[in-house]
């Protein structure tokens, strides 16, 4: 039988319930699939007192197209659900094609939206059993105080993995959280903080509850990503971007990484809008791309591979998307 | 702690005394005795616990047994109708679909998801089911052979 830390289980019908859950212990985790949590519980990297599941909490998967032609959706929408919603398809096909890339499908049977954009960070020296950290010394994302990446560093490298954060973001999609204060709205960048350790810009107390998808009409997005197994691995390298374009010129573009940095990042891209694309355009994104991204060895692939794979999936994806976006329907 | 657990498992209703932490593989293999469920990997990577909740596929080794509660829990032991193979089952012997046979359950408790979604899966639909699953044997070919099999008799 699996040793596992010892922890009570508690699932909340209402997102009040939880976040009372939630007050009165501060060593309480929140769960929806489980796909990331259990098996880093399995390893014994968290020991929460008490686990809450979110599973049961009515609504908590829902998804609707709203009056203004936006989508809200339900952050314990299960991935496979997602993948298989009609206005998701017809609309936002970006955030289909991301979500088809997340794992394998019995993982996207179980996992949710709000769970993949706030998975933990990942790195080699961390995602390993007890017996492998123990004897490296642990590190400074938990249980110990030296980081095995950037060795004299006083924070942590791992890196965020996250397939649909990158997809929401060129989308400008916003989140909502709930909590002990009550209801607010963020940004899905600005979810997020570039720290391996502590990557949630998320107070005590507080839930992901869903996220607010604006129409996307005249856009034209994708998501591109590079995998060591391809059928169900998380990405070395993943990149989103979405372009207007008005026939040779390129109006405005987004592009948002994952797979590098402890967060994923939104790219500066202002120098491009409102200019006229040549053959040269694609490779520019994808320099401006290189140099917002850290490249450290937190897999079993090479930093300098990493840059690479980076750089060559932005231009594979940007020039896709120019080329979609020359058919006025194609959003 | 330990909490009582109520569920359906391979259509009979069970009651167990269960511990919080205890996680659905556990669950099937250590309380109920149902070994046909294996344990590959350390955390979802491998697909071999795969066994069916409501119909859809579901990895034990990365779901906690409380998390199932009321819901109907599917292994490879039922599958079986009265001692005998299912079609899936049978297709795997006959087709070869079994080396080692460790991936096996998980294989199969897989492709009986798809063929109940989708009776007349294509070879790229079947490959893309599976995709979770891996053998180390390496035998996919006769893997997908099987699957077609088995879905060939019941559009028959």
């Amino acid at each position: 039988m699996e040793l596992m830390p010892s922890f009570r289980f508690h699932r909340p019908t209402s997102l009040a319930e939880a976040v009372g859950a939630l007050t009165l212990d501060p060593h309480a985790r929140l769960m929806a699939g489980g796909t990331d949590l259990l098996p880093n519980l399995r390893r014994f990297l968290a020991r929460p007192g008490l686990l809450v599941d979110l599973t049961a909490v009515e609504g908590f998967g829902s998804i609707q197209k709203m009056a203004d032609g936006g989508m809200r959706i339900g952050a314990g929408l299960t991935l496979d659900a997602l993948i298989e919603n009609d206005y998701v398809a017809a609309d936002w096909p970006v955030l289909r094609e991301a979500a088809l890339t997340v794992a394998g499908p019995t993982h996207r049977v179980a996992a949710t939206v709000g769970g993949n954009l706030c998975q933990d960070t990942r790195c080699m020296f961390f995602n390993q059993s007890e017996w492998w950290r123990a004897s490296n010394g642990y590190c400074l994302k938990h249980d110990g105080d030296r980081c095995h990446v950037v060795v004299k560093s006083d924070r942590c490298f791992a890196t965020y993995r996250g397939d649909l954060a990158p997809a929401l973001m060129v989308l400008d999609a916003e989140a909502e959280v709930i909590g002990p204060e009550g209801v607010r709205r963020l940004k899905v960048a600005e979810l997020f903080c570039d720290s391996g350790a502590n990557h949630l810009n998320l107070h005590a107390g507080e839930i992901l509850v869903a996220v607010i998808v604006p129409a996307a009409e005249g856009w034209c997005a994708g998501y591109d990503k590079v995998r060591v197994r391809a059928a169900i691995d998380f990405p070395i390298a993943g990149v989103a971007a979405a372009i207007c374009r008005r026939g040779s010129r390129l109006c405005a573009l987004r592009v948002a990484i994952t797979g590098c940095n402890s967060a994923p990042v939104q790219i500066s891209t202002a120098e491009f809008d409102k200019t006229d694309w040549d053959t040269a355009t694609a490779e520019a994104v994808a320099t401006a791309v290189r140099k917002s991204a850290e490249f450290r060895r937190t897999s079993n692939v090479s930093a300098k591979y990493r840059r690479h794979v980076l750089h060559a999936i932005t231009v594979r994806l940007v020039e896709r998307l120019w080329m979609q976006g020359s058919s006025l329907t194609v959003r | 702690m330990k909490t009582i657990l109520s569920l359906t498992l391979n259509r009979r209703v069970r009651d167990d005394l269960v511990p919080d932490n205890m996680l659905l593989v556990d669950y099937l293999r250590e309380v109920a005795g149902l070994t046909g469920t294996k344990k590959g990997c350390d955390g979802g990577e491998c697909g071999a616990c795969t066994v069916l909740v409501d119909n859809r596929p579901r990895l034990a080794c990365v779901t906690l047994a409380h998390q199932v509660a009321g819901r109907h829990v599917e292994t490879i032991e039922g599958l079986a109708n009265n001692g005998g193979m299912s079609r899936l089952q049978k297709a795997f012997h006959e087709k070869l679909g079994t080396q080692c046979g460790f991936c096996t359950p998980g294989m199969i408790m897989a492709a009986e998801a798809l063929l109940r979604s989708n009776p007349d899966p294509s070879r790229e639909e079947i490959k893309a089911a599976l995709a979770g699953n891996l053998c180390r044997c390496t035998g996919y070919v006769k893997i997908i052979e099987s699957v077609e099999d088995a879905s060939r008799e019941l559009a028959q």
